[in-house]
């Protein structure tokens, strides 16, 4: 038996780059999923020992505990200027961000655009799920026009609040931006591609070709008050066709 | 050595580069815009980065960044814009970084004006940011101090591992004034073990300021404490004009100090002994300084370009063992040495 | 040569253009490279150009207290508004130059020494009309002796890079200055 083990195969582990912890996220949360990805793509690139990260504030707050790569934890919002930061230092070192919708779509739109329209080659994986998820299920800036949320009770109206912010579009119409794409973790096969895309950006990056972006939707069961299994029948059913899921620019080298 | 003409903006600028510093992130305010100016023409010649920000917001953050990478980094601004800067400012300090912030003062509060201020004593030396935290705090009174200042800020920051605030009202700023600059002596310094560089052949660092565990958070403000009262010990930094036999003593810093000392030099002509303790570094404040003087001396006179801020750091050393008076221009009028001259007279002529 | 001691200041004031700034900076640069400590601070109004500039510059062979200087030694004044705004400032027995060409209204007081020099003509003969700054300088430095023409030329080119054509018509504009003091 043990001789057999021995030669078979190993086809799945935990990759080197996602540390022998378990998370703190809540059952049923995409941010498990995608931290796991980032850490796949970086041991596939053979990049852990040349990439730093930039945490949000948010719940992927604790990134740092769960990937192994130097990191920095930011200020709401403030990512994209850290990761600048590091990355005119480090220039030779991939640089990516971590960062939910509230962090990147409110508080830190500025940096956010600014990093993009520069141009800065640095990767920002955002995880758009529609909601304040550490705060408690507060309305974001993705939310949808009639969700429920603790700061919308009776469902986000247009009039007093504006309508949902599509990030990816917004940011493909900027010319310094070289990659950005619309990816979900709301089934297997999404979740193949949402991966395809975020090691499309790194290597974006790591060709120099400029800002990288993959916005991933993701399900937040705890403050959306459904069973992880209702979450990612609304995300499919609700969030999907609001932000419609693609590459919205690729690399010229890569068209 | 070969001695340049030059505002203090470009002197602090200059300075930084010779200091080492090879980042520069800002955001272009009045009266500061020569130094960006400077290093945006002279980092590129000599290999560094220079990057005008979106907001001051945005920069401050770039220089945590640029810090926790390990590099030599600098931002400047004026008030307005230091105190957007505050949040960055604070997380830059729970996380131990080193940088240099030069905030060459304009007048407040709100947008205010741009002319030269001192109303950012308490934004620079009580903290600022949120938390409990202390920038070290050095006011240059001339451009060549400004250009010994601005050299040791980044040998401090990176000593103690934590930012240095350069103070300095509009006239620093903009005044022209010969400088030389000399090679400051190699001082050997803490190697950056903990910045981020890629985690090859050891574990991962991380640079964060989250601390949930209350008992850990405690345990963090405490080592920070510990630094502070290092720097309280070790950093004390003043200049002592004409104490020795002085009747009266003038608090001042920075521009207001030198107008201060020809007010000293006019009232000594006059036979009014009058002398200036002029502290260098605001944090840690010189408060021995004043405790001592106040043993001698019954009357103080604190001249400020704001409506009385470092008078409450003088009262505190002072302990209640002298009067001490204030005498303030705001909003960018400046106290001439004429009206020093005045104030001492009057207070002179009060028995005490 | 034995020199007694120097501390002097000067404000020059008038419309920003002039070249007010850069007079004074030239003067303050060539003053330091005699060996002199000097000090220039820019005082400019709500806007940089059009509005009024002025600046003050102090030298002194003793180190410098206030930069900020409420009454001067000397004016040099280039504009009406800036007469009115300085003239009270002035020192009693203070050097008062004044562009006569610009500056019309009526000095009042009667304790300054008024050196009165008609700066835009003299720079249009010069060949460099837009050099009455300079002339102004000329009379200035001749006047106070502070400083010769050959410190003044060396000055302009070391500080300002100055082109050899620029340089010529300004030291003209210069020379014919120090006739007027």
């Amino acid at each position: 038996m043990i001789t057999e083990m021995n030669n078979m195969e190993r086809v799945f582990g935990r990759p080197e780059s996602l540390r022998p912890v378990s998370t703190h996220y809540c059952p049923g949360c995409g941010h498990g999923i995608v931290n796991r990805l980032v850490a796949e793509v970086i041991d596939e690139l053979g990049i852990r020992e040349q990439t730093i990260g930039v945490a949000p504030v948010g719940c992927a707050v604790f990134l740092y505990n769960y990937l192994n790569v130097d990191m920095f934890e930011a200020a709401h919002g403030r990512a994209p200027a850290i990761a600048t930061g590091c990355k005119r230092v480090h220039p030779n070192m991939t640089v990516f961000t971590y960062q939910g919708d509230g962090d990147l779509a409110a508080i830190g739109t500025a940096e956010t655009i600014h990093a993009a329209a520069r141009g800065e080659n640095i990767t920002t994986i955002f995880i758009n799920n529609a909601t304040y998820g550490m705060t408690g299920g507060q309305m974001a800036p993705t939310s949808l026009v009639g969700q429920k949320t603790t700061t919308s009770p009776t469902g986000r109206k247009i009039e007093r609040a504006g309508y949902p912010i599509k990030m990816a579009e917004l940011l493909a119409t900027l010319d310094g931006p070289a990659y950005i794409s619309r990816v979900s973790v709301s089934s297997a096969k999404y979740v193949v591609r949402a991966k395809q895309a975020i090691r499309k950006a790194f290597e974006t990056q790591i060709k120099g070709l400029g800002y990288s972006l993959v916005e991933v939707l993701s399900p937040c069961p705890t403050d959306w008050h459904m069973t992880p299994a209702a979450a990612i029948e609304w995300l499919e059913e609700n969030m999907l066709p609001h932000y419609p899921l693609g590459e919205f620019k690729v690399p010229q080298e890569a068209r | 050595m070969d001695k340049r003409f030059m505002t203090g903006n470009e002197a602090i600028a200059e300075a930084a580069l010779q200091a080492g510093c090879r980042y520069y992130f800002g955001y272009p305010i009045t009266p500061q815009n020569e130094i960006p100016e400077y290093m945006s023409r002279r980092l590129p010649e000599v290999g560094g980065t220079f990057l005008q920000a979106e907001s001051e917001i945005a920069a401050i953050y770039m220089v945590y960044g640029a810090s926790g990478s390990g590099a030599r980094v600098m931002t400047s601004s004026s008030s307005p814009g230091i105190s957007l800067k505050q949040e960055g400012i604070s997380y830059i300090a729970a996380g131990e970084l080193p940088c240099v912030i030069a905030n060459i003062m304009r007048g407040g509060p709100g947008l205010g004006g741009i002319q030269p201020s001192q109303a950012d004593y308490f934004q620079a030396v009580k903290g600022g940011g949120h938390g409990d935290y202390h920038l070290l705090v050095l006011a240059p009174s001339t451009v060549q101090e400004a250009v010994s200042l601005t050299m040791e800020s980044f040998d401090l920051a990176d000593k103690y591992r934590n930012p240095v605030m350069l103070l300095g009202d509009g006239f620093i700023g903009q005044m022209m004034e010969p400088v030389v600059f000399e090679k400051r002596p190699a001082v050997s310094l803490p190697a950056k073990d903990w910045a981020c560089t890629g985690a090859k052949g050891r574990a991962s660092n991380l640079v964060k300021t989250l601390n949930l565990d209350p008992a850990e958070l405690e345990k963090h403000n405490i080592k920070l404490y510990e630094k502070y009262q290092k720097m309280r010990k070790d950093e004390v930094r003043l200049e002592n004009y004409l104490t020795d036999d002085a009747e009266v003593v003038i608090a001042a810093y920075g521009s207001v100090a030198r107008i201060a000392k020809t007010a000293i030099q006019a009232l000594r002509q006059k036979g009014i002994k009058v002398g200036m303790i002029r502290p260098i570094s605001l944090f840690p404040f010189p408060y021995q300084a004043f405790a001592d003087i106040a043993k001698r001396v019954k009357k103080i006179l604190v001249v400020e370009m704001s409506m009385g801020q470092m008078i409450e750091d003088v009262k505190l050393g002072v302990c209640g063992a002298a009067q001490v008076s204030f005498y303030g221009r705001v909003g960018g009028m400046v106290p001439s040495y004429e009206e020093i001259v005045a104030e001492i007279e009057k207070l002179v002529k009060v028995a005490p | 040569m034995e020199r007694k001691s120097i501390c002097t200041n000067v404000i020059m004031a008038g419309f920003g253009g002039q070249g007010l700034m850069f007079i004074g900076k030239l003067l303050a640069y060539c003053a330091m490279k005699r060996g002199l400590n000097v000090t220039w601070i820019p005082s400019y109004g709500p806007e940089m150009r059009g509005g009024t500039a002025n600046c003050t510059v102090v030298i002194s062979d003793q180190p410098i207290g206030s930069p900020v200087i409420t009454s001067p030694d000397a004016l040099i004044i280039m504009n009406n508004p800036s007469l009115e705004a300085f003239e009270p400032r002035i020192k009693t027995d203070g050097l008062l130059f004044i562009n006569n060409n610009l500056v019309t209204c009526q000095i009042k007081r009667k304790d300054l020494q008024v050196i009165s020099v008609p700066a835009n003509d003299a720079a249009v003969e010069a060949g460099e009309k837009k050099a009455a700054n300079m002339v102004i300088l000329g009379t200035y430095v001749a006047r106070t002796g502070i400083l010769t023409k050959e410190d003044v030329a060396a000055g302009f080119k070391e500080f300002f890079g100055a082109k050899t054509e620029y340089l010529a018509s300004n030291m003209q504009a210069l020379e014919k200055g120090m006739s007027y003091a």
